[in-house]
Formats: structure tokens, sequence, C-alpha cells
């Protein structure tokens, strides 16, 4: 059966990673690829580069990051962040990205998610969704509402029905983040989690709020999450990917264990 | 030199990489003669068999893929490359190159686990392989290994002695098969880390001699 997947996610501003001020030995903490290195060996299952970039002419900073990753890392990654169109998507994945993640720029323009599958399959769309938990109503039936520009932006779209739209549009996989959980390190939104992940039948990746192996065992099986994102909880060293790895598999879930 | 097929399909550039790595010198090609002259050949792919047949054909590939296996050179099929190999496939009843007698199937739907639970299609993520028989480019594969899939058909050749290794995902199928000079696996060898660069790596040092 398929392996529960543990993905640490590395936010990149300008062509350097914006956490990770513990690192051991001699990994040069700002730089993505040595990063994403340092955590391929460390046996992550997939890595997402997330840019956060504020202006858009730097876009090929970006791109030169992924070019250097894609010759140092032999495991699936993707990448997200100020992807807008089509194009967009093309230049990262022929620079080698395995995926490219849409979220604000989806909820604006859905066709997106149908040109990208269409033009490049649905295995190299990923679906970003920022959700917050909000008062359920007529528009919001289940109470989470997705939100865009980092949370600061509510949109009315109720988020379960957000993402069964991206699926029939052909989203290959959901990134799910809780605004709500993100940076709070209590744990992921488990509810949240295992409503969309018992909704859709594309793989759902759980993020925001890990802060120990407790809470990553859990969105893993009662959260129904096909994998975990990791991002503070490794870069401020709490917990290894070993450490996670080997947790998890005492308790029963499984996990890929050689590397 | 390893010539990489390039028939439009795919993930050519990270099979590239990997090679490059591993120090192995290669290119991306559709060049018949190269194709031939070339000491070994991967032969990669991902999206529909349909498309890649047609590719494959306009181009004339196909029969230099035939001739290169007949001549006996090493030749390392890769996800869609694992399955256009057989007879035909079940996608859009594809009829496909027929290096090895089989059939391409699509996984049933519903899947359901042993728990009951409706698996997801495609069939992605890190799995792993039961090595039903030795094989020269498996050397240095352990019992624990598990390799990266993104797939929604798997091959299944007539013959079980064709299978090299099967995958279990509710029910259990070949994702190692392998004939003579020709073998394949229907996960992606250049993005399932030290595992999959270790079956490449033997694959550049095989001499397509393989004794069923």
């Amino acid at each position: 059966m398929l392996s529960k997947r543990i993905i640490p996610c590395l936010d990149v501003r300008d062509g350097k990673t914006t956490k990770g001020v513990k690192f051991k030995g001699n990994v040069d903490i700002g730089d993505p690829v040595e990063m994403g290195k340092f955590y391929y060996e460390e046996g992550a299952d997939e890595i997402v580069f997330y840019d956060i970039t504020a202006s858009s002419d730097k876009r090929d900073i970006m791109l030169d990051v992924v070019r250097r990753v894609a010759k140092e890392i032999f495991i699936p990654f993707s990448v997200g962040g100020g992807i807008r169109t089509v194009e967009d998507m093309r230049s990262v994945l022929l620079a080698g990205a395995e995926k490219v993640s849409v979220n604000s720029a989806a909820v604006k323009n859905p066709e997106i998610i149908a040109k990208g599958s269409k033009a490049f399959g649905s295995q190299c769309i990923v679906l970003g969704m920022d959700v917050k938990r909000v008062k359920a109503s007529d528009t919001i039936p289940t109470g989470y509402e997705m939100v865009i520009n980092g949370g600061r932006t509510y949109t009315g779209i109720d988020a379960l029905k957000w993402a069964k739209e991206a699926e029939g549009l052909g989203a290959g996989e959901i990134c799910l983040n809780s605004i709500d959980a993100d940076g709070t390190q209590d744990g992921y939104e488990l509810t949240l989690t295992s409503l969309i992940s018992e909704n859709v039948n594309i793989p759902v990746i759980a993020s925001g709020g890990a802060g120990s192996i407790d809470h990553i065992h859990e969105v893993l099986t009662r959260g129904r999450a096909d994998a975990a994102l990791v991002a503070s909880i490794i870069h401020y060293e709490t917990c290894s990917i070993r450490e996670i790895k080997d947790a998890l598999h005492t308790r029963g879930v499984k996990v890929r264990m050689t590397w | 030199m390893i010539a990489i097929i390039d028939y439009k399909a795919g993930n050519l550039k990270s099979v590239e990489r990997a090679l490059n790595k591993l120090g192995y010198p290669c290119c991306i090609t559709n060049d018949k003669a190269k194709i031939l002259d070339s000491e070994r050949i991967v032969f990669p792919g991902v999206g529909a068999a349909g498309k890649a047949i047609d590719d494959l054909k306009r181009m004339g590939l196909d029969r230099v893929l035939s001739q290169a296996f007949q001549e006996g050179k090493p030749i390392l099929g890769i996800c869609l490359g694992a399955q256009i190999i057989l007879d035909r496939s079940e996608e859009n009843h594809t009829p496909c190159l027929g290096l090895m007698e089989g059939e391409v199937k699509r996984f049933p739907s519903p899947l359901l686990s042993f728990e009951n639970e409706q698996l997801k299609i495609p069939h992605m993520g890190w799995n792993s392989v039961r090595v039903l028989k030795k094989h020269p480019v498996l050397p240095g594969i352990m019992p624990g290994d598990e390799f990266y899939f993104v797939h929604s058909y798997y091959p299944l050749p007539d013959s079980e002695d064709h299978v090299i290794g099967k995958t279990d995902y509710s029910i259990e199928f070949p994702t190692i098969i392998g004939v003579k000079n020709l073998i394949a696996t229907q996960f992606h060898l250049e993005k399932s880390g030290r595992a999959g660069l270790r079956i490449l790596k033997n694959f550049c040092n095989w001499n397509g001699v393989y004794a069923e």
C-alpha cells in the first residue's frame, strides 16, 4: 500500500530560504538548494518550495533555484507561490519541478486548473487551499471559507465546494492549509482535513499547525490526510524526519523507512 | 552513450539529470541512427498511450525500438515506457509496440482497501516492490525500499516469467517486468531517491544478458 508522505516546506524569498536558523553541519542555511538536498538525504518523501518573493520581476531568481534543485534531488518536488498563468506553470515544470501549485490565482480564475491539467497532466497540478473557520451559513455550509492573498481576503466560497469543483476541473492533489492552525504549532485542523479528504478522491496534504510528532500522527490517521506538510518542526529541529518516521512506523502508520 | 528516446513525452529531462548525476553520458534524441548506434536505450514517458504510440510511429521510432530490441541492446522502459512495450492497452484500446506479450490494464474502479475504504486513483506516491526474481539491475535493492509511482494503468504480461517485481495496492500488480535485454519499471526511477538511482546505475552497467 502507499506510504504516508512527510513533506518539508521551504519558504523562499528572493532566492533565499526564510527559516532554518539552527541547522547543524555545513548546510548553508539561506540556500534553498542546500536545504532541499539536506532534507532529501534526511528522508523527505517530497519537498515543497514556496516562493514568497513579493515582486514579480524577480520570478527568474526562483526559476534558477528550481533548475539547481532539480540537479540535486531525485524525489518529486513542487513549486508554489506567484503562479498566475499556464505559462508560469510551464516555466516551473520545464525548470525541473514535478508539480506546481496554484492558490489565489485558481480562486480568481478556476480555468487555470483545467488548462494546466490538460497541458501537463493532472498529476502536475496541486491546488493550494487557504482556509479559515467561520460561522456556518447558507453560502458557507461547512463553516470553512476559502481565503486568499495570504489569508487577508475572504472569498465567500465554501472550502468543500471549492475542493470538489477543483477536483472536477482536473486538480491532481490538494494542499490544504488551515490559516487558523498555521504557525500555532498546536496541531493540524483535523475536522477540516478529514472533511476534505473524505469527500474528494485525490490526495490531500495537510498543512499548518504541526508542533509535535503526535500532531503528525493524528492528522495522518484521524485526519485521514495522505501526507503531512512540515515546516518549523523540522527547520527548528524539534525533531528530524527520521524521528518522525520512526515514531509513525512504530505506531503502525506505513511510511517509507529506507532512503 | 545512452540514448533517451525523445518523443515529446514528459519526463525526459529528469531522466537526463539523473544519468548526469550518476556520471553516464547520455543524450535526448529522436535520431534513428544515433539511437541504433547508442550503447543502451532509456525509454521514458508520461501521458496517454494512444498519443505516445502515434508520436512514436510518426517519427518511425517504433521500428527503431523493435530493431534495437532484436539486436540485444539493453533497453529500459520507465512508467508509460513500461506499458506501451506490451501488445495493447485498455487506454482507448490502443495497439502498442508488442516487444513483450501482454496488455496494459486500468485499475478496477472502485478499488477498495482491506478495510473497505475506497482507494484513490491514480496510484500516486511511494510504494514498495516485492521482488520475485533475480535480475542484473536489482543488486543493492533491499526488501523495504520504496519507489515513486504516478499512474492509473499498469502492465500485465501474459507470462509470469516476465514479471520480476510486484506492488500491492489492494490488488497486486506487476511493476518490474523484463524479457531478454528489455527491462521496465512502472515507477519513476529518476524520482525514487537512492533506490531508483541504484537501479538506473545497475542498468547502465548491464550487458543486456538475462537468463530467465
